[in-house]
């Protein structure tokens, strides 16, 4: 059979993770110091463990309705007010879904018209262009500069808008680059949507994630409530990432299409998966802190331990990533990382992995104990003793 | 005001960061904490000089090194001695090179003791000859520890791994 002619041409057009090459040299290598890994290096807090137990034991193994538990819908609506001034209806304008990533997905789904150009911010996590392809929009890669801590500018942007522009993704804290956006910078791009009908997909995933400076959501800016779709979710914030829970909350009527989407295709999220996060949202602030707290101080350390390696690095303010420069070293980010996975048992993910324009640099995660942070950083400056380069 | 506020936050967190590990080198917590490592040396020799910090210890999960390795919780009964309440008698039993801890408590007992010993014997005989002979003491009762399963915030017996995979 050729297979090639009965799957779908917009499914076979689209590229798989460039990534998935890279971390396939590293199956199989021994005593690799690995710094690649997205997501929290600690376990989920065990009284949330114990809510998921506790769920299971009481056999409560049902579906939940479509939109997720109505208490932890609630639990949300409370917690963006709280933490990020956001005013939702937890009874209609937040649905739980599978990660943030089905969030995403339903954004551009409900959303998108085949034509329709999606703008992402590049460095970014690499789903934002291929959910757009897939649900037949374009994406628009607009490019981040080092030179303005990788934020998205009000002019960038404004070049980047046609008449066809939908949607405009805003990955902030940002994967890899650990950029954030604050109040200013928002309200600038908000100066820029505004007498548009341009939406906004705000990946708020690393939002408790920021070190020195609040978050700030687009949505609490003026002008954008109406235009915005929150995107989050436990992976990041609670250590849950295996869990596969997260929600959007948006307007009214977007989240009642929405649904429709996410009732179609996966019915609810995880019954015991949405009990946990009741429990997290209730009782897990002191368990967020500690982490963040944590993650500050390997971020410190590490971006201290490259400086003086003589690697110049962004001052990363969110997510649990650092971003370095490497085009010192005269090689393409690939060469460079393959050159340090094979030649001194170094993984770092290479910057062209979030984008062509993350090459001369390198993504380095923290999500790890200082004492492994500690051997990779020998690892670089053999590296950079041997001169190999 | 805001300085100090400060200024404690960073001490309690050098010292959290001590009590969680105390081989991290004034260099890595320079960097952890974002001072000069110079600052942090005098930090730690000011915590020592004013007995904040006491001493470093290794944590030692024994029961794999030698299996007849003891420890007991003895819980004593005492008659306290006007003026000088349980202090006296406190410091009678913490000389003993054999005390690894000892507390006053609340509760239906006095004083509780962390012994530990080469053998089951030995900690009998020490609280035979040793604590119970004490004038004060009223009482004691001895209980073995037959498997720590956590101490100082470490479980002991698993070794973790990494078991993440690679998703960007």
């Amino acid at each position: 059979m050729d297979y090639s002619k009965i799957l779908s041409s917009n499914i076979q057009s689209v590229k798989p993770s460039g990534i998935r090459k890279f971390f396939d040299l590293l199956t199989g290598m021994k005593d690799v110091v690995a710094l690649t890994v997205g997501e929290p290096d600690f376990v989920t807090p065990w009284h949330i463990r114990v809510a998921a137990i506790e769920s299971l034991e009481s056999g409560k193994t049902y579906y939940t309705s479509n939109s997720g538990l109505a208490e932890l819908r609630e639990e949300i609506a409370k917690y963006l007010n709280r933490r990020f001034d956001l005013t939702y209806d937890g009874a209609s304008e937040i649905v739980v879904t599978v990660g943030g990533s089905e969030a995403i997905d339903l954004t551009m789904r409900a959303l998108i018209e085949p034509g329709d150009e999606v703008i992402v911010p590049q460095p970014a996590f690499v789903c934002y262009g291929p959910i757009a392809e897939m649900a037949h929009g374009v994406p628009v890669y607009v490019e981040t500069k080092e030179e303005n801590q990788f934020k998205l500018t009000a002019d960038e942007l404004r070049a980047a808008i046609t008449p066809k522009t939908k949607l405009l993704v805003l990955p902030f804290p940002n994967n890899p680059t650990g950029a954030i956006m604050t109040r200013e910078d928002l309200t600038a791009i908000a100066e820029v949507l505004k007498d548009t009908n341009i939406m906004v997909l705000s990946d708020e995933i690393y939002g408790e994630l920021t070190y020195g400076k609040e978050h700030v959501s687009p949505a609490s800016i003026e002008g954008m409530w109406e235009r915005t779709i929150v995107a989050s979710g436990f992976s990041k914030t609670y250590a849950m990432t295996g869990w596969r829970l997260g929600y959007l909350a948006a307007p009214q009527p977007l989240a009642k299409q929405m649904l429709k989407i996410h009732q179609y295709a996966i019915m609810c999220a995880p019954t015991t998966s949405q009990f946990a996060a009741v429990d997290a949202l209730r009782n897990g602030d002191n368990d967020v802190e500690k982490m963040r707290n944590e993650y500050n101080r390997r971020r410190r350390y590490l971006v201290n331990g490259l400086r003086s390696l003589g690697i110049e690095c962004f001052d990363p303010e969110g997510s649990f990533y650092v971003f370095p420069n490497i085009s010192q070293f005269d090689m393409t980010s690939e060469a460079f990382c393959e050159k340090l996975l094979y030649d001194y048992k170094l993984a770092l993910v290479p910057g062209t992995a979030f984008g062509d324009c993350g090459e001369g640099f390198v993504r380095i995660s923290y999500a790890y104990s200082v004492e492994h942070i500690s051997k990779a950083l020998e690892r670089l400056e053999q590296f950079i003793n041997d001169k190999k380069f | 005001m805001r300085e100090k506020q400060t200024l404690a936050k960073n001490m309690s967190e050098l010292l959290r960061l001590l009590e969680n590990d105390s081989r991290l080198s004034a260099e890595t917590l320079a960097l952890m904490l974002d001072k000069e490592t110079g600052d942090i040396k005098k930090m730690i020799e000011d915590y020592q000089d004013s007995g904040v910090i006491l001493g470093y210890k290794t944590l030692i999960d024994w029961d794999k090194v030698d299996d007849t390795h003891v420890s007991a919780l003895i819980e004593l009964k005492i008659t306290p001695q006007r003026d000088r309440g349980y202090d006296h008698v406190a410091q009678k039993i913490y000389n003993y090179p054999e005390v690894e801890s000892l507390y006053l408590m609340s509760g239906s007992f006095d004083l509780a003791v962390m012994i530990e010993g080469r053998t089951m014997r030995e900690v009998a005989l020490f609280v035979a000859e040793k604590l119970a002979t004490i004038e004060d003491v009223t009482s004691t009762a001895t209980h073995f520890v037959l498997r720590r399963y956590k101490d100082k915030g470490v479980v002991f017996g698993a070794i973790p791994t990494d078991e993440r995979g690679n998703v960007v």
